[in-house]
C-alpha cells in the first residue's frame, strides 16, 4: 500500500513538473520557468547525490565541487573560442562541452575516491568537504576565467536539435536529463551491483565475506555519481551563464545534501521532493526577509531533530 | 631567496598555525569525547570575535574586551549545547552535520541582525600596535609575537588540563569509553556542556586574536573551519597533539607556499608559468598534503588508541 502511494505520488510529481513549467510560460510567467529549470538541474545533482547517500550511505559533503567542475567545463572551452588561445578545447560545441564535464567529473571523483574510500564515517565527511574546498580555491586562483568573481560564458553549448538560449527547450532538456538520472540511478540501484552497494551499507563485513570487494563497489558508484553530478553543472552553467568558485563553496554541497535528506534518502522521488521544496522555500522567504537564513536554518534544525526519513518517510509511514 | 623574509614568514606561518590550532583543539576536543561533528564551530569562532568588537568599544581597551568576551562566548556555546546540539549526540553524523549546517546558517544570520552587513575592525592599544626588531633586519608586528605567546601558552595550559588534572582525566576516560564513565557516577551531561563550553571559549579566543588584524566579519568561521577541519584530520580526529602538530604543519606550509612556491619553480620551468601555476598549486597545498598522508596513513598521523 504505502509503496504504491509513493510510487503513485512519484509519477504524478514527474508529470506536473513536465507540464506545469511551460504552462507558465506560455501564460506569461517566465520567472517561473527560470524556478522550475534551476529546480530540475538541482533535482539532477541532488539524485546524483542520493545514490551515494541514500544507497551506498557514503556522505560525500563535496557534491558542489562536480557541479563546479562541470560549469567549468562549460565556460572554459566557450572562453577560449571567444577571446583565442588553448585551441586544443576551444569550442562551442556542447558535445564536446558535456564531455568534457562528465570525463572531468569522472577523473576528479575516481582520484579522490580512491582516497576517501580508504576511511569511514566521519573521516570520509569531511574529507569529501575537504577536496571540494581544494578545487574551490583552485579556481579562485585561476585568474584568466575570473578568480574569485567569476566568468560570463558569452555563448552557450551549441547542441544539434536543440538551441539552449531557448528557456522552453533548455528546460525541456534539463527535465529530459533528469527522468534519464532518474531511470539510470533507478537500474544501478535494481541490478546486481546496487544490491552490493546496499548490501554493504548495511553491513560491510557481511558483504565482505560473501567475497565481493566493496571498495570497488563504492569506488564505481563514486565515480558514476560525480560524473552524473558533473553533467548537471554542465547544464547549470549554461543555464545562468555565468560561473564562479561560489557555486562549489561548501555550504552548496550542503545544502544539496540537505536536499536529499529532506526528501528523504534512499527513495527515488525523495531528492526532487527536497530540491523542490528547498527552492520554494527559499524563494518565498527571500521575498519576505533579507534575514530569510534566518527562519531556513531554524527550519533546517526542526527538520533534523524531529522529521526522520524526510518528506517521503511521512507519506509513506516509514521513518527510517 | 632572502633570508629574512624567510624567517618573517615563518614567522607568520607560526602564528597562523597556532591560531588554527585554537579552532582546531575545540573541535577535537568536542568530538574525541562528545563523538560530535561540528560544522557550527567556526561560527563561535565568528561570534568570539564580534563580541570582542562590541566590548573593545565600550571598554575602549582590547585587552579589557577579551577577558570580559571569554565568558560571554562560553556562556553562548553552552546555550547552543542546550538548546540544540545536546539533543543530537545519540544520533549518527550525518544528523550532526545537517544539524549543525543549520545552526550555521542562523549563527550567520543573527550576526548580520546585530551587528550588520559590514565587517567591524578592531582598534588595538598603542603599546600592542608597535613593531619589534628581533634581530639584524627582521621586523615583526608586537600584536602577531602576542597572538604566538598566546597561542603556546593555551596549548601547554590544554596538555596540562588534559594530562594532569582531574577534569582532564574525565575527559581522556569519557573518550575511550563514555558508558563506563557514567556509570561510575559522573554527570555525562555537565562534562559534556562543558567540554562544549571549552571547545566554544579557544575557538571564540582564535577569533578575537584574528579580529584585529582581519576585523570581524560575517562567514570568517565558514572559512577557517575547513581549515580546521584539514588540521584534526591530518592529526587524527580527537588527538590534541595531533591536532598541535598538524596545525603547526598546514600554518607553515600554507604561508610558505603563498610567498615562496613561484621562486621555487622559477627554478624548473618559465617565469610565465611559474607565475600562473604557482598560486594555483599552493592554494591546493594544504588539500595535496592532506590526501598524501590519508593515502599512507587513513586516520591520521596520530590516531587516538581507543575509540
Amino acid at each position: 500500500m504505502a509503496k504504491h502511494r509513493s510510487g503513485w505520488l512519484t509519477i504524478a510529481v514527474l508529470l506536473a513538473l513536465g507540464i506545469l513549467p511551460p504552462i507558465f510560460l506560455w501564460s506569461g510567467q517566465a520567472f517561473y520557468m527560470d524556478l522550475a529549470t534551476r529546480l530540475v538541474i538541482l533535482a539532477i545533482a541532488a539524485v546524483s547525490l542520493n545514490l551515494l547517500l541514500g544507497y551506498g550511505g557514503m556522505v560525500s559533503f563535496g557534491h558542489a565541487a562536480f557541479i563546479g567542475i562541470g560549469a567549468y567545463c562549460v565556460g572554459i572551452p566557450s572562453y577560449h573560442a571567444t577571446y583565442g588561445e588553448f585551441d586544443v578545447i576551444a569550442t562551442y560545441s556542447g558535445w564536446f562541452q558535456i564531455l568534457l564535464a562528465v570525463a572531468v567529473s569522472s577523473l576528479f571523483a575516481l582520484i579522490t575516491g580512491m582516497i576517501c574510500l580508504r576511511t569511514k564515517g566521519v573521516y570520509f565527511i569531511m574529507i569529501t568537504m575537504a577536496f571540494a574546498q581544494m578545487v574551490f580555491y583552485l579556481f579562485v586562483s585561476l585568474e584568466t576565467y575570473g578568480g574569485d568573481d567569476g566568468l560570463v560564458i558569452d555563448t552557450r553549448s551549441e547542441l544539434p536539435l536543440v538551441n539552449l538560449d531557448d528557456p522552453l527547450q533548455m528546460y525541456l532538456l534539463c527535465y529530459a536529463s533528469l527522468i534519464a538520472t532518474i531511470l539510470i540511478v533507478r537500474t544501478i540501484i535494481h541490478s546486481r551491483f546496487g544490491m552490493v552497494l546496499q548490501g554493504a551499507k548495511d553491513n560491510n563485513e557481511r558483504v565482505v565475506t560473501l567475497g565481493y570487494n566493496t571498495y570497488l563497489y563504492r569506488l564505481t558508484a563514486y565515480v558514476i555519481s560525480g560524473a552524473l553530478c558533473g553533467y548537471a553543472g554542465a547544464l547549470l552553467g549554461n543555464f545562468t551563464t555565468f560561473i564562479s568558485p561560489e557555486m562549489m563553496d561548501w555550504t552548496r554541497s550542503g545544502e544539496l545534501m540537505f536536499m536529499v535528506i529532506l526528501g528523504g534518502a534512499g527513495t527515488t522521488l525523495g531528492p526532487v521532493l527536497g530540491s523542490m521544496i528547498f527552492i520554494l522555500v527559499e524563494e518565498v522567504l527571500s521575498h519576505f526577509t533579507i534575514y530569510w537564513h534566518l527562519p531556513f536554518g531554524i527550519m533546517l534544525i526542526v527538520i533534523v531533530l524531529f522529521i526522520r526519513g524526510g518528506l517521503m518517510g511521512l507519506v509513506t509511514g516509514r521513518t527510517n | 631567496m632572502d633570508v629574512a623574509l624567510l624567517f618573517i614568514q615563518m614567522f607568520n606561518g607560526l602564528q597562523l598555525g597556532l591560531l588554527l590550532f585554537l579552532v582546531a583543539s575545540g573541535l577535537t576536543l568536542v568530538f574525541g569525547i562528545l563523538d560530535f561533528v561540528n560544522l557550527a564551530h567556526g561560527g563561535l569562532y565568528m561570534i568570539g570575535a564580534f563580541i570582542c568588537a562590541s566590548f573593545t568599544f565600550l571598554t575602549g581597551s582590547f585587552v579589557w574586551a577579551v577577558l570580559l568576551a571569554l565568558p560571554v562566548t562560553a556562556i553562548v556555546g553552552i546555550v547552543i549545547e542546550r538548546t540544540v546540539i545536546r539533543h543530537l549526540y545519540a544520533r549518527d553524523h550525518l544528523d550532526h552535520v545537517l544539524g549543525t549546517f543549520g545552526l550555521i546558517l542562523v549563527l550567520d544570520t543573527s550576526t548580520h541582525l546585530i551587528w550588520g552587513p559590514a565587517g567591524v575592525a578592531v582598534p588595538l592599544p598603542a603599546w600592542m600596535d608597535g613593531r619589534l626588531e628581533l634581530f639584524d633586519g627582521v621586523v615583526v608586528p608586537t600584536f602577531r609575537l602576542l597572538i604566538i605567546g598566546t597561542g603556546l601558552t593555551i596549548a601547554a595550559g590544554l596538555f596540562w588540563l588534559v594530562n594532569y588534572t582531574r577534569l582532564g582525566m574525565l575527559i581522556r576516560a569519557g573518550a575511550s569509553n563514555r558508558t563506563m564513565v557514567s556509570a561510575l557516577g559522573i554527570d555525562i551531561q555537565t562534562l559534556f556542556s562543558l567540554v562544549f563550553a571549552l571547545g566554544a571559549v579557544l575557538a571564540g579566543l582564535a577569533g578575537m586574536l584574528i579580529s584585529p588584524i582581519t576585523e570581524a566579519s560575517i562567514g570568517m568561521g565558514n572559512e577557517i573551519i575547513i581549515t580546521a577541519f584539514v588540521v584534526i584530520i591530518i592529526g587524527g580526529i580527537g588527538s590534541m597533539k595531533g591536532a598541535f602538530i598538524a596545525a603547526i604543519i598546514i600554518g607553515l606550509i600554507d604561508t610558505m607556499g603563498r610567498s615562496f612556491l613561484d621562486d621555487l619553480f622559477k627554478i624548473v620551468m618559465s617565469t610565465e608559468a611559474a607565475e600562473t601555476s604557482a598560486p594555483a598549486v599552493s592554494a591546493m597545498l594544504i588539500y595535496i598534503l592532506m590526501a598524501l598522508i590519508l593515502a599512507l596513513r587513513p586516520q591520521g598521523l596520530f590516531p587516538p588508541k581507543v575509540r
